[in-house]
């Protein structure tokens, strides 16, 4: 974490200097760090409580008075989601998220960046109308698609199938917007110079463009893998089986399963939130300048 | 207000001139199209078609096995028919997302602001915090739910023993009661995106040039006088995007009730996509459903237009 520490500031800061408001009285910087470490208190206590109950035993989770601690450190939750040949394949459930939403980040990049190229630096007849188009539909409110697609994916089989979770969200305009706006930006020369020297334009976005672009096909990839591991509702519906789910549907069914059993519960959830986790601590800084770059070219 | 704000976006100067158009170089006439195929593709399967497909199933009675029916507007009507029960149901979870609504965006709105601000002074580890405010946003929903589910249980949660500790009652009913349930949905919510509203504010309070802030201050202007007229200015393009994007965030709620009221009591935390879902994937009542979902989008639209008149009128007056 203290690695990447001061490396966001220099990109969102970086048109303005060292940015930020000199606190002017005394008190201001005390009080400052007084709101910021209650915070992070708020922030971290219930996440180290989630991970401390799933270390203890069942009566000892839900017996007052709460001890912060478990008194004896045991897997027993975790070896119960472990366990083959249950209804709840957390592991199972851990590797369909994988599988999804990796390839959902990438098919993702690979159809965006391409589109969002063409939109930035080619001129042809239609494209006017056809960013129009695919601008008017990030104002769509996505619950009209709900239905239809269901039943989409449905004539395509894709009912219960991990193609259902990958596939259809990867139509989303988001993607094409955030790479459009960045390959604006980059200077112009470089594919001229390209050009002249012969190459055609698939070689200059492959060779030139391309890796020019890894920092933004980087939060993009960040981005969409997120998205795709804690998409719910869509899972929810189109997954049935206990071995096609992804892990936020099959953390509802866990839930459902074990009602008050909550060292298990905890346990599901301290696997769920372990690969987003570490995935946000090494790509932080994706992760908050995609955010950031949204809202600033909103 | 920012000056270089307007060029960083508008990008129509490198659009239009800079791009080498000739012949020669743009290569063959179908080379964009070849681009845009794949991504086109997707967008024709999974948006365009649907957005119209939508609206033909909800003129229709379908219950998915066996052919649709058709009905004209009849789902439409039967939603706002005096006595129907599908149409109380509607309206019963068109105003849990409005309650919602009225209960989360402006502690959205604040909150995050307020964090922002005190990000924004120049203090130690102000990276690391602003990682610890954002890392619930990267959980996503489920893990969310089943956390605030158990830390909102009515007889072993932490909530009610930590409440208990301080000296109040130790048995709010957070998950099966009024209006304690939408006390646990609002906080968890904020909890949960308060870090996604503060990167986008801190990364806006980054744009404003500390000049204004000198100017201002030479002018002998006051914290809270430079607040209201050189950072709140200085957010507005901000804040049109903070705003609509929570409004509309908080209008389609789903995991959270799903996962910690259910809907509880009776239905009365049931949102509007949470019922949308229900008639419409659990029941098979695909019409209904799709006619619900096209009034649910038209009251979202109109809601976001009459922001973006607001926000227009803001930026007139500036």
């Amino acid at each position: 974490m203290t690695a990447v520490d001061h490396e966001p500031d220099q990109t969102t800061a970086a048109a303005t200097g060292d940015a930020g408001v000199q606190p002017r009285r005394p008190w201001t910087r005390p009080l400052g760090y007084a709101v910021l470490i209650l915070l992070s208190v708020i922030y971290l206590a219930p996440l180290l409580w989630m991970l401390s109950t799933s270390f203890k035993t069942s009566p000892e989770a839900t017996r007052w008075p709460l001890e912060l601690l478990p008194s004896q450190i045991t897997t027993a939750a975790y070896e119960l989601l472990f366990r083959p040949g249950t209804d709840t394949p957390v592991l199972r459930w851990f590797l369909n998220s994988m599988i999804a939403a990796t390839a959902h980040a990438v098919l993702v990049v690979a159809t965006a960046a391409p589109a969002a190229y063409a939109l930035a630096r080619m001129d042809f007849r239609g494209k006017k109308l056809l960013f129009g188009v695919i601008l008017s539909t990030l104002f769509i409110p996505p619950i009209i698609f709900l239905v239809p697609n269901y039943l989409i994916v449905d004539t395509f089989g894709w009912l219960d199938s991990l193609w259902a979770v990958i596939v259809p969200q990867a139509a989303g305009a988001l993607g094409v917007f955030l790479l459009r706006q960045f390959f604006l930006g980059l200077p112009d020369e470089l594919e001229e110079a390209a050009l002249i020297d012969g190459a055609n334009q698939f070689q200059v976005f492959w060779r030139v463009v391309l890796p020019l672009s890894k920092p933004a096909l980087a939060t993009l990839l960040v981005l969409a893998f997120l998205t795709n591991w804690n998409d719910f509702l869509w899972p929810v519906y189109v997954l049935f089986n206990p071995d096609s789910l992804t892990l936020p549907p099959g953390l509802a069914r866990l839930q459902g399963a074990y009602t008050v059993n909550y060292p298990v519960i905890m346990a599901g959830g301290v696997i769920a939130s372990a690969p987003v986790i570490a995935l946000f601590v090494f790509a932080q800084r994706y992760v908050i300048e995609g955010v950031a770059r949204s809202g600033l070219k909103g | 207000m920012t000056t270089t704000a307007p060029e960083a976006t508008n990008g129509g100067s490198t659009a239009a001139g800079a791009v080498p158009t000739g012949r020669g170089t743009q290569g063959a006439w179908w080379t964009p199209y070849v681009f845009m195929a794949p991504y086109l593709a997707l967008f024709v399967i999974f948006v365009a078609i649907p957005a119209v497909y939508g609206f033909w199933i909800s003129l229709h009675q379908w219950e998915y096995f066996g052919a649709p029916i058709f009905l004209g507007v009849e789902n439409y009507v039967r939603l706002f028919a005096e006595g129907s029960q599908r149409g109380a149901a509607f309206w019963q979870s068109m105003r849990a997302t409005g309650i919602f609504v009225v209960l989360s965006v402006p502690l959205l709105l604040v909150l995050p602001l307020l964090v922002a601000l005190v990000l924004n002074l120049r203090l130690r580890g102000r990276t690391f915090f602003r990682a610890v405010y954002f890392t619930p946003y990267v959980l996503g929903v489920a893990v969310v739910g089943l956390l605030w589910r158990f830390l909102g249980d009515p007889n072993i949660g932490a909530i009610n023993y930590l409440l208990g500790r301080i000296g109040f009652a130790s048995n709010y009913p957070w998950t099966t009661a009024l209006p304690w349930g939408w006390i646990l949905l609002t906080v968890l919510t904020v909890w949960w995106t308060l870090g996604f509203n503060t990167v986008i504010y801190l990364a806006g309070l980054q744009e404003i040039p500390r000049e204004q802030y000198e100017a201002a201050s030479v002018d002998g202007a006051n914290a809270w006088n430079r607040f209201w007229h050189v950072t709140l200015p200085g957010l507005r393009r901000v804040l049109v995007f903070v705003v609509t994007v929570t409004v509309l965030a908080s209008a389609n709620m789903f995991g959270q009730a799903f996962l910690v009221t259910q809907g509880a009591p009776g239905n009365r935390t049931r949102t509007a996509v949470m019922l949308i879902a229900e008639e419409g994937l659990g029941s098979f009542r695909l019409g209904s459903a799709a006619a619900m979902s096209y009034i649910l989008a038209l009251f979202l639209m109109g809601g976001s237009l009459l922001l973006w008149g607001f926000f227009r009128r803001w930026e007139d007056e500036a």
